[in-house]
């Protein structure tokens, strides 16, 4: 005891010596103003700059820019306080570093402006244009366009600079507020689409301008909410907490947290279940043709995203070629279905020929998993991709255009007949979207079911050590081939859905890209989890939009590959763990949070005792 | 070499085992048998072949010539499922747990092969028993435990397939010294409960303490043979494993 009290009082608490250096300022404004000119140069805010964010006071070309300085402004002054030490104050001299910087970051933007006008770099940069320079400038003159901009940058930096100067909670706050009024504004479309549904037309009138974006009373409207809100959840999460902080031990002492948290999570999460189940059937009726068709194109891409969630999340095979199943998938549902066919034209019903369908796509998964199967790691990842190139190309051939129609694809194809009810078919977004919802509810049953089962058991642990799973007895190669199969079923189901729906399919539908979006999809969202890849659908192709399909979003439609990336290298970064984490795992987690933190304090007060004891009896009095 | 009975039939044997990986000899007329209910220890340096051995054993890998016997029946081209459904069990080297599965998710995956839920949940009740440590947590994911834990678990894991003879891939890699003799005092409690186990192992001196009878491996060769009181005397082990 002695000893640790005399380190404590020999390590004083030394203050960080912590000063702005030059080096780090320069460096951070040049990463910032290098933010600006690409962002310039790739022509977002000359694209952008037609519509308003807020109208009239800021247009989104604008907006497209001022996060970089607010950001590094933020990043710069961004202090990692050490244990042991004493944080730097804030105060006056972080806005300023952030003016700095952001300032540079400006002049850097208004040097690009000056470069623009004098030479002319059309032929490789598309965007070194005319208008880029009138959109600098503010059509001002560039004298007046450096000065801007070193302005601009300079009150945004500080701006962001200044957020540290705030206490967590007001933080929050402008976080939440901002968050919320840039995402009402560009989901315009949307949202008007859905009140009018809902016969609220007055609401989208009332907060958006006649134009485009948010008006000034609508931007004020939708922060309030957006505040109210936030302080409502807090309350709610508040009051959570100290339920279950009070809530007393179990007899057994075994994880008293986790069982309440079950018991009472249990009963919530069905109602939440419920009323969301209850919301997606009424949705499509308020929903316009624009919003439906949007979320069948979610519905077909979570399908495909939840078997490949079998294969990757699960059994933990990297599956690159998977597009193969969608379009196994397609073809077979075309060649059955379609009176144009060149082949064979048996012109069945869909729901018959669905279940050929299935068994087509089980065959081809198997025939091609049994090789592939016996491969590990890399070796694995890139002999899947070159299978799902191969089935593409062989629709493709030249070979087999006799059967596939080659590049001409197969047309024609009739929709899905449903007994009395409807024919569903794309120009119906509606039914198309229920048809997908009815499929998608399906592999959602499926999936659950499977991960708890023993396969799903000896998926994981597969996942997590292929050899020691084999000597638990567990047959690896029956259960790898087996999540390969029920992966290419699934996929199979959202290929004859996409071939009715589009009524034609070409080889080109089934391009690499679509695998690989699948995949960031299921990566996105939380690997393994099944509410992971629904939020990972539903935010990659509704908000962004799929390879070819239309999202919410769709000025940024250029860009959504490079959104994409951005959002894939930063989860890889910030949260390797998915966007959703599991939702069962953590609850355990907390649980045992709860209890581990009791028996650390009984530990310690235990050790405690014996400390005492120990140096009442060894120091010599 | 004396076997504890002469009637007595081996409950695992290996009978003039050769091994290739590739062109390479790794096991070289290979002869042990395993007698139910021993303790039984297979030492030898790196590189000696020991972990084929296990892993010929337990039909992970498959030997060019010879025969591996399990109860009098030729199981050599038996996969390793089988194998495990007749109570030869694992616990691998470096304990290698799911890490990101609960700890009881990796007791429950060791009895993957079982199928009676009340024997099963009988056995969960043995193993928290006898590991209360682990079950208090059982609900944690078993990467978070530290390594004396993971012991406990890795070996929970194997007891629930219901194991007539344990193969421990050395047990003692990777684990504090005091954690070691507990360890060993582990193990000595499941073979008082019936269980043969067959140890490999490079920590000869604890080894050899616990066993009953031992092998000496030597680049793929069966160089010693003997019981454990017979090896610890033995002048050329000591010289090269027991340090003098």
């Amino acid at each position: 005891m002695s000893t640790i009290d005399t380190a404590h009082s020999m390590a004083a608490p030394t203050a960080a010596t912590w000063s702005p250096s030059i080096k780090r300022l320069a460096q951070t404004a040049a990463l910032c103003g290098l933010g600006l000119v690409f962002i310039s140069l790739i022509g977002m805010p000359v694209k952008l700059n037609s519509r308003a964010l807020i109208e009239p006071i800021l247009s989104r070309g604008y907006a497209s820019l001022a996060w970089v300085p607010v950001m590094f402004g933020y990043v710069v002054t961004k202090q990692v306080v050490l244990e042991g030490m004493v944080a730097q104050k804030r105060g006056a001299s972080d806005v300023a570093e952030g003016a700095i910087v952001g300032a540079g970051g400006g002049l850097l933007l208004g040097i690009l402006g000056i470069l623009i006008d004098n030479f002319d770099l059309r032929d490789p940069l598309l965007n070194w244009s005319p208008q880029l320079l009138e959109f600098i400038t503010f059509g001002n003159g560039l004298g007046f366009g450096v000065m801007i901009w070193v302005v601009i940058g300079g009150l945004s930096g500080a701006a962001g600079a200044g957020l540290h100067l705030l206490p967590a909670t007001i933080r929050r706050f402008i976080m939440v507020i901002v968050v919320a009024v840039v995402g009402i504004s560009f989901l315009e479309t949307a949202a008007t689409d859905l009140l009018q549904g809902l016969r609220l037309e007055f609401v989208s009138d009332g907060i958006y301008s006649k134009t485009s974006g948010l008006t000034i009373k609508g931007s004020v409207i939708t922060g309030a909410i957006a505040a109210v809100a936030l302080y409502g959840s807090q309350q709610l999460q508040q009051r959570r907490l100290t339920r279950l902080s009070q809530a007393p031990p179990a007899a057994s002492g075994f994880t008293p947290g986790a069982a309440i948290l079950n018991s009472f999570g249990d009963a919530r999460s069905r109602l939440k279940v419920g009323l969301g189940i209850l919301a997606l059937i009424l949705l499509p009726m308020v929903l316009g043709g624009i919003m439906n068709e949007l979320l069948a194109n979610v519905g077909l891409f979570l399908l495909l995203a939840l078997g490949l969630n079998i294969v990757v999340g699960l059994a933990g095979i990297l599956d690159l070629g998977y597009v193969a199943f969608f379009a196994v998938g397609g073809y077979t549902a075309a060649v059955l279905t379609s009176p144009n066919s060149p082949w064979l034209t048996p012109e069945l019903p869909w729901f018959v020929a669905i279940f050929i369908v299935v068994v087509v796509a089980a065959i081809v998964g198997l025939l091609i998993g049994a090789p592939v199967i016996r491969m590990r790691g890399d070796y694995l990842a890139i002999v899947t991709l070159g299978f799902g190139e191969i089935i593409r190309l062989l629709f493709l051939s030249d070979w087999l255009s006799p059967m596939f129609g080659g590049a001409q694809g197969i047309t024609n194809i009739p929709g899905v007949q449903v007994a009395g009810l409807a024919n569903v078919k794309g120009t119906d977004p509606r039914a198309v979207f229920y048809l997908v919802m009815a499929f998608c509810a399906f592999a959602i049953y499926v999936s659950w079911r499977l991960e708890g089962s023993r396969l799903g058991r000896a998926w994981m642990a597969i996942r997590e050590d292929e050899s020691v799973a084999e000597a638990m007895g567990i047959n690896t190669v029956n259960a790898k081939l087996m999540a390969f199969v029920t992966g290419a079923i699934l996929a199979s189901l959202s290929g004859a859905i996409f071939a009715a729906k589009v009524g034609s399919i070409f080889p080109s539908s089934f391009e690499i890209l679509v695998s690989v979006i699948i995949l960031v999809i299921v990566i996105v969202g939380g690997m393994g989890r099944i509410a992971g890849v629904m939020v990972g659908a539903a935010v990659l192709i509704g908000v962004l939009g799929g390879p070819s399909q239309p999202g919410l979003l769709q000025e940024l439609a250029e860009y959504k590959l490079l959104i994409y990336g951005a959002l894939l290298v930063w989860m890889m970064l910030k949260r390797p763990e998915g966007l959703l984490p599991n939702v069962r795992r953590s609850r355990e987690l907390h649980g045992d949070e709860l209890t581990q933190d009791a028996w650390i304090k009984s530990q310690v007060a235990a050790q405690d005792e014996i400390d005492s004891d120990g140096a009442g009896s060894e120091v010599p009095s | 070499m004396n076997p504890p009975a002469s009637d007595v039939v081996p409950l695992l044997e290996l009978r003039g085992i050769n091994t290739h990986y590739g062109p390479v000899h790794i096991l070289k007329d290979i002869e042990l048998a395993i007698y139910p209910g021993e303790l039984v220890c297979l030492l030898g340096g790196n590189a000696s072949g020991k972990s084929t051995t296990l892993k010929t054993l337990l039909g992970m890998v498959k030997p060019t010539t010879g025969q591996v016997v399990l109860d009098g029946e030729d199981v050599t081209a038996k996969p390793t499922s089988y194998r495990v459904q007749r109570g030869v069990t694992m616990v691998p080297e470096n304990r290698r747990l799911f890490k990101r599965l609960s700890v009881k998710e990796n007791l429950e995956l060791g009895a993957y092969l079982r199928n009676d839920r009340d024997g099963i949940a009988r056995d969960l009740e043995r193993i928290y028993e006898m590991f209360p440590r682990v079950s208090e947590r059982l609900s944690q994911r078993a990467g978070t435990l530290s390594g004396g834990e993971q012991q406990m678990v890795a070996m929970g894991r194997a007891l629930m397939a219901q194991p007539r003879v344990l193969l421990m891939d050395e047990p003692s890699m990777g684990l504090a010294p005091a954690l070691v003799q507990t360890n060993f005092e582990l193990i000595q409690q499941i073979h008082e409960s019936g269980v043969a186990i067959f140890m490999v192992e490079q920590n000869a001196n604890m080894a050899l303490s616990i066993a009953d009878r031992g092998w000496v491996l030597q680049t793929g060769r069966v160089v010693l043979d003997d019981t454990a009181a017979a090896l610890m005397s033995n002048p050329e082990l000591r010289a090269s494993y027991l340090g003098g």
